[in-house]
């Protein structure tokens, strides 16, 4: 696949090296969009169109048609996101016990909104349905390079300590 | 002795990694040989994080709420010492939320460690599939589940040993087994404390469900909102096909099985059983008529049968004790026990198994400890967005799939919202709305459209600008999207709304006629007001965003309700509670 160039004369292949073993494992399998593109936004952070157009090349699936699973799925983002992906969770038990008032205080504090990044690129919010952590409720969850950080019984205050702190470390 | 600190999803939130790393740093400082190992969720999620420590004798001591700080006098006491800490172990009562349960699915969880195949061993695992293998034909297996009585956990409470009989019956060169574990009911986690506790036994209960119906491949659909979950799968298929579990020619039967794990991207309409196999595809997760069933044409056109995590991990405890002895709990048409996962305004928050046919009662009170600060008990939310809200006046209901059913509700795939008297039905139902709303997959007309304009009426009603005839227009709306959809999410998306207009009809008429919200939750339906308490502390001023605050020191304040946004940042402040909401 390492080969390949796409028609526009640019190299498609030297902008997605970390894309290749994805490809060659999963290009000719069939039923395995969603798999390359989950590994394209692990990698890259979410689906450029140059990606889109890259894994089309590579599988054969038209663009339109990865446009169309892409947006399909909540998971697939067509836009970069910040350092850290706040993930808030709006479950029902989230929502009974004020997850709406922790979105007030994200969005007043970072001065953003859901789905937007904040100017210094280091947060993205992100309301998701349920993180399976019910009883804990409200809860978000902070992915970032360095792993996976779920915070519960939040607060108006205690999620912005949360934040505070993750912006002092970074 | 040993140490084993619970690190299921919940556990973690709560800082479970830094307690473990504790104990580990303080063990090597202190020079004492107590291995640290790793289990999943025992259930008691309100008392994470959890740390159990074992006797060699094999007497347990459990100590909640172990905050790493409270970890050097467990090591200093117990481990080096030999006594333990009284004051930080669980108390009888917290100890009645487990002991008063029925525990068959949540058998190991918070209880081995699932990333050790060992462990599971120990505790008969695996011996389900080696019976089945050495001893019983596909019919024989299907049989004995007919006669636990096992129903679908997922959802629609279909008999397992039907599904199972159905792909067997088609013939096939190839046949899949998928397991569901896109448990995407908002409020439901007990799939993810299987997946997370006690992998194997769901891989055990695939290998048998594999065999009985002659698949060969399993597959497991994940949530990608898991990855704890997919990260402690991962380590058990590899575990066992270390082991001879998976692979070929399994306990030298001739029987050959693999699974592997697909991670879903996250759409709730892919719980249903067609929209699964679109995306297992890599399609959009679009549901298609039935028949065909998947069945008969399932996955790339074979016959697949698909069952949920908690269904599948029933199978192995069914077969090694016999369908006889699960079907001896609960009741004749709802058979054996499901967990439920208890949230909201519960007292005691978490998984809880039970027989079925036990009250709600008993449940919610009994277990669950009641509701949360002693206020008083409106409604239980059951069955997520495809089910209903059921009122306190039916609290004595036995948790059976009929008797929800007739409540309006289902019990769906086991989520039990509690709600108190500070829950707004309305708005309830129109938080249930938005998500299904936001789910549908847009293929029929009246989910895509219906569920939208549901959506807005109710929106208008939160917002105080109800009308007369919304109620009669919510309620044709939800006859018709019901009929015009063709699968489970457009069919049972008004339910929510037609429960609560069941039991709270006069809920949404204070609010269309009166402009009230007595839940005092409708933003656009209260007003703030500082009472006589006031001592004119300033603070509320202070911190109210839009100035509508007014009053000197030492004085009564008063809020300008023109000026006044109801951020509700005053209620927050005020340290007399001198703030109300009407």
């Amino acid at each position: 696949m390492s080969e390949k160039v796409c028609d526009c004369g640019c190299d498609r292949a030297a902008q997605f090296t970390e894309l290749a073993p994805t490809l060659e494992q999963y290009a000719k399998v069939p039923g395995s969009l969603i798999t390359i593109l989950q590994k394209t936004q692990e990698i890259y952070g979410y689906l450029s169109v140059d990606a889109i157009n890259y894994i089309s090349e590579c599988t054969g699936i038209m663009p339109a048609k990865i446009y169309g699973v892409a947006t399909f799925y909540a998971q697939f983002r067509l836009k970069p996101i910040g350092k850290y992906l706040i993930m808030l969770c709006k479950g029902t038990a989230c929502h009974v016990n004020g997850a709406d008032m922790i979105e007030e205080a994200i969005c007043e504090h970072l001065n953003i909104q859901d789905g937007e990044t904040t100017e210094d690129g280091l947060f993205t919010l992100n309301n998701v349905a349920c993180l399976g952590c019910c009883s804990l409720a409200p809860v978000m969850m902070v992915k970032s390079a360095d792993g996976d950080e779920t915070y519960g019984n939040l607060t108006k205050d205690s999620v912005k300590k949360v934040l505070d702190e993750i912006r002092a470390k970074a | 002795m040993r140490v084993v600190v619970g690190q299921g999803s919940c556990g973690v939130a709560t800082g479970a990694r830094k307690t473990a790393a504790e104990f580990e740093k303080l063990i090597k400082e202190k020079n004492l040989d107590v291995p640290v190992s790793v289990t999943g969720c025992v259930g008691t999620c309100y008392l994470e994080p959890i740390v159990d420590v074992y006797e060699d004798n094999g007497d347990m001591t459990r100590y909640v709420r172990v905050q790493p700080d409270k970890v050097e006098k467990i090591v200093d006491e117990h481990l080096a010492g030999g006594k333990p800490v009284a004051d930080q172990a669980i108390s009888t009562e917290d100890e009645e939320f487990v002991s008063k349960q029925q525990r068959v699915v949540l058998r190991n969880c918070g209880v081995i460690n699932p990333e050790e195949i060992d462990e599971y061993l120990a505790v008969d695992g695996y011996k389900a599939i080696e019976k089945v293998l050495k001893s019983m034909t596909p019919d024989e297996v299907i049989e004995e589940i007919k006669v636990s009585g096992l129903r679908g956990r997922g959802g629609a409470g279909f008999p397992t040993w039907f599904k199972w009989n159905a792909a067997k019956q088609n013939k096939g060169d190839e046949k899949y087994l998928v397991c569901n574990a896109d448990e995407g009911d908002p409020g439901a986690f007990m799939d993810r404390s299987v997946l997370e506790g006690d992998p194997h036994s769901l891989l055990e209960g695939m290998i048998i469900g594999g065999y009985a119906m002659g698949a060969s491949e399993g597959i497991i659909y994940c949530r990608a909102e898991y990855p704890l979950a997919i990260k402690r799968l991962e380590i058990a298929m590899e575990q066992a096909r270390e082991k001879g579990f998976l692979g070929k020619n399994i306990f030298d039967s001739g029987f050959d099985f693999d699974i592997r794990i697909k991670a879903g991207a996250g759409a709730f309409v892919c719980g249903e059983e067609t929209a699964l196999i679109a995306s297992l595809e890599g399609e959009r997760g679009m549901p298609r008529l039935k028949p065909p069933f998947p069945a008969e044409k399932g996955y790339w056109q074979k016959p697949t049968d698909i069952n949920n995590v908690e269904t599948l991990a029933n199978v192995p405890w069914i077969i090694y004790n016999g369908g006889a002895a699960f079907a001896k709990f609960g009741t004749e048409k709802s058979a054996g026990t499901k967990v439920f996962a208890l949230a909201g305004k519960i007292k005691k928050g978490g998984l809880v198994e039970v027989p079925m046919g036990m009250t709600l009662r008993e449940v919610l009170y009994g277990i669950g400890g009641g509701i949360k600060n002693d206020r008083e008990f409106k409604a239980v939310q059951m069955g997520g967005p495809s089910g209903g809200c059921i009122p306190a006046s039916l609290i004595d209901t036995p948790v059976t799939y009929e008797d929800i059913n007739k409540t309006g509700a289902i019990v769906g795939s086991g989520g039990m919202i509690v709600m108190d008297e500070d829950t707004c039905m309305v708005d309830m139902a129109r938080y249930f709305l938005n998500f299904t709303r936001d789910e549908s997959c847009g293929k029929c007309n009246y989910c895509r459209i219906g569920t939208k304009r549901m959506l807005e009426i109710l929106e208008r009603i939160t917002e105080g600008k109800g009308e007369d005839g919304d109620i009669e227009k919510l309620e044709e709306l939800a006859v018709k999207i019901k009929e015009g959809s063709l699968c489970g999410l457009g069919q049972t998306a008004p339910n929510p709304v037609l429960t609560t207009l069941k039991y709270f009809r006069n809920e949404y008429e204070d609010h269309i006629y009166k402009k009230k919200c007595t839940a005092h939750s409708c933003k656009a339906l209260i007003e703030f007001n500082i009472t006589d308490a006031c001592k004119g502390c300033t603070l509320c001023a202070k911190n109210c965003p839009v100035d509508a605050i007014s009053g000197s020191v030492k004085e009564l304040h008063v809020i300008d309700h023109d000026k006044c946004i109801k951020c509700g940042k005053c209620m927050d402040h005020c340290k007399f509670n001198a703030i109300e909401k009407n």
